[in-house]
């Protein structure tokens, strides 16, 4: 192990070490702590300068303001309406095009692959202008359909790297097995294939739930208003309307982290497989 | 596959070979179908777009290079290139300081899981709210970062608010989770270290740097190489945090070549789609040079693997 186990240094370097954990812990969350701390500080204690010092009482009522005076639980609202669907299609899509490209040998293999792994890197704007087009074409803009649909097909480039490494990496002898004894391509993926997929899925829905929970780029070009906008939007332009109401602008960013963190702290081993499994094999 | 039976199955509709080879074909077709319609079209059509002269309504009309052209004379276009640059270089530091974080956190003692998470959370919360931490952070009379420099200079600086440091204040912001995502995909990768190699390399008398460069590092490029990839795509990116920081200002400072596309095709500025394409052009190109070079390594590892 690298570095050297702790255990094997002296008590001295052992009590440091287990200080310098939390301590370090603390600078390196420094700025969000400071955050929770504002989100729960009444608008008094601001007022009067007390910024950093402690509360003078929990003003958990933040919280409710937000709620009360904006429409924050549209917004939450939103986010998964985006959110959901589109882990369920792009994790969908690309098990089809995962076993596709892991099992078949074909010509264009290789050059698909690299394509889905290249698009999944591009830059946004580039795709910006005709995409915008297109969803207003299709009657799409401003509406949630037209954002999944969007975040469905750029995903789809992510999984499908993932998915093809994932299922590249299984026995192939069981997919041979499976064709001796006459079953059809289609049942090999349904009941052979699929069944072990299962951590790849689990991996890959809470990674893509972050993502899509996180953008803030694609919902400012394909949607407007708090009928459609997801939160990391609606956190915005509540940020506009909320000059210099810091307890208010810290609590409506602690609730649109939550649900991401969350899932992480849910799903927390899925999460990490997922970071490193589609591209390390 | 051996070669299998000599009596052909004369109830199959069709050849099983044939069937095969249409099989990938068909589990392709959604997905790929989307991919196509949502990205690699749409990327030659921002190609088209970018030679034309047009506001997102009223009819396109063609301006050949005039757009290009027009890029090579703008003040802004070199403050965003620039800003790139600065982004890409100082964005690496992610990597060796994720390394440090998770060196630091590669240990078995009580409660290291929790910590290697708390670690971690930079990374799982939106830039937007990251955005929003920083600029809380640094606020000019009440910012955290603003106080400490107070005390410690007696006197303090805005730093989103002045034109040389602002790249710097959102790259730090930037940097925060980036060296979070760094960090656990080297604990990830330190868990696959031999520990074999490092006892015996412990045995001939390695250790702290020399340990570190020579054996645990060559161990670790994987990692390493996951790590650029992300970092490099990260900051090239970098669109949420200055956006939601400055807007790209003051007076247009902290641009980078995403947020001016952006604003040049879409925001109050006005709606050039075809100049916002041409900017978005060349930062696909700028990107492309890094995507191809890491598409060339993966390309040689597929092929290896055969």
């Amino acid at each position: 192990m690298f570095p050297r186990p702790i255990q094997t240094l002296s008590p001295a370097s052992q009590r440091l070490y287990k200080i310098a954990l939390p301590v370090m812990l603390i600078l390196w969350l420094l700025p969000l702590l400071g955050v929770a701390m504002t989100s729960v500080r009444p608008s008094s204690d601001l007022a009067s300068g007390n910024y950093f010092g402690i509360p003078s009482r929990l003003a958990f009522e933040n919280y409710l303001t937000v709620f009360r005076n904006t429409e924050l639980e549209k917004y939450l609202l939103n986010s998964f309406k985006v959110t959901i669907p589109t882990v369920i299609g792009a994790v969908a899509l690309s098990c089809l095009t995962g076993f596709a490209l892991a099992i078949y040998k074909f010509k264009a293999n290789l050059i698909l692959f690299f394509m889905f792994v290249a698009g999944n890197f591009v830059p946004f704007q580039i795709l910006m202008v005709p995409v915008r087009d297109l969803t207003v074409n299709m009657g799409l803009y401003n509406s949630i359909t037209g954002l999944a649909l969007f975040h469905i097909a750029f995903q789809t480039g992510f999984c499908t790297l993932f998915m093809r490494n994932f299922i590249k990496a299984l026995p192939f002898e069981l997919i041979e097995a499976a064709r001796v004894e006459g079953v059809s391509e289609w049942q090999i993926f349904r009941h052979v294939v699929m069944p072990l997929m299962r951590p790849a899925i689990a991996a890959l829905s809470v990674l893509i739930f972050t993502f899509i929970w996180n953008d803030y780029f694609w919902a400012t070009v394909l949607t407007t208003g708090a009928d459609t906008q997801p939160i990391t939007a609606g956190l915005n332009s509540l940020n506009g309307q909320w000059i210099a109401a810091w307890h208010l602008v810290s609590a409506g960013s602690i609730l649109a982290a939550l649900p991401p963190v969350l899932m992480f702290f849910m799903m927390q081993r899925h999460f990490i497989a997922g970071l490193t499994l589609g591209a390390v094999k | 596959m051996p070669e299998a039976p000599a009596i052909p199955a004369t109830h199959a509709p069709r050849p099983r070979r044939s069937r095969r080879a249409l099989a990938p074909w068909l589990f392709l077709a959604p997905g790929l179908a989307m991919f196509l319609i949502y990205v690699i079209i749409p990327i030659f059509q921002s190609m088209w777009v970018s030679f034309y002269d047009w506001d997102g309504l009223s009819d396109a009309t063609w301006v050949g290079m005039a757009n290009y052209v027009e890029l090579m004379d703008d003040e802004a276009f070199y403050v965003s290139l620039k800003n790139n640059v600065i982004w890409l270089v100082l964005y690496m530091l992610a990597v060796p300081a994720g390394l440090m974080i998770a060196l630091f956190l590669n240990q078995t003692v009580r409660g290291i899981r929790i910590y290697k998470s708390l670690f971690f959370f930079p990374f799982v919360i939106s830039q937007v709210v990251v955005g929003l931490i920083f600029s809380w952070f640094y606020a000019p009379d009440f910012g955290l970062l603003y106080k400490l420099i107070e005390g410690l200079t007696g006197q303090s600086v805005a730093i989103l608010a002045d034109e040389r440091l602002v790249t710097y204040g959102i790259i730090a912001a930037g940097l925060w989770p980036q060296i979070a995502y760094c960090m656990i995909l080297y604990l990830t990768g330190l868990n696959a270290v031999a520990p074999d190699q490092i006892e015996a390399a412990r045995l001939d008398g390695a250790k702290g740097w020399k340990m570190l460069w020579y054996v645990v590092l060559p161990q670790l490029r994987p990692a390493t190489f996951i790590a650029i990839v992300v970092t490099v795509i990260g900051a090239l990116r970098s669109f949420d945090l200055v956006s939601i920081m400055t807007s790209g200002g003051p007076f247009g400072s902290s641009r980078v070549l995403s947020y001016y596309m952006y604003e040049q095709a879409l925001s109050e500025y006005g709606y050039r789609m075809g100049y916002g394409a041409a900017i978005a052009v060349v930062l696909f190109g700028i990107m492309m040079i890094f995507i191809s070079g890491f598409i060339w390594k993966m390309w040689r590892d597929e092929k290896g693997v055969r």
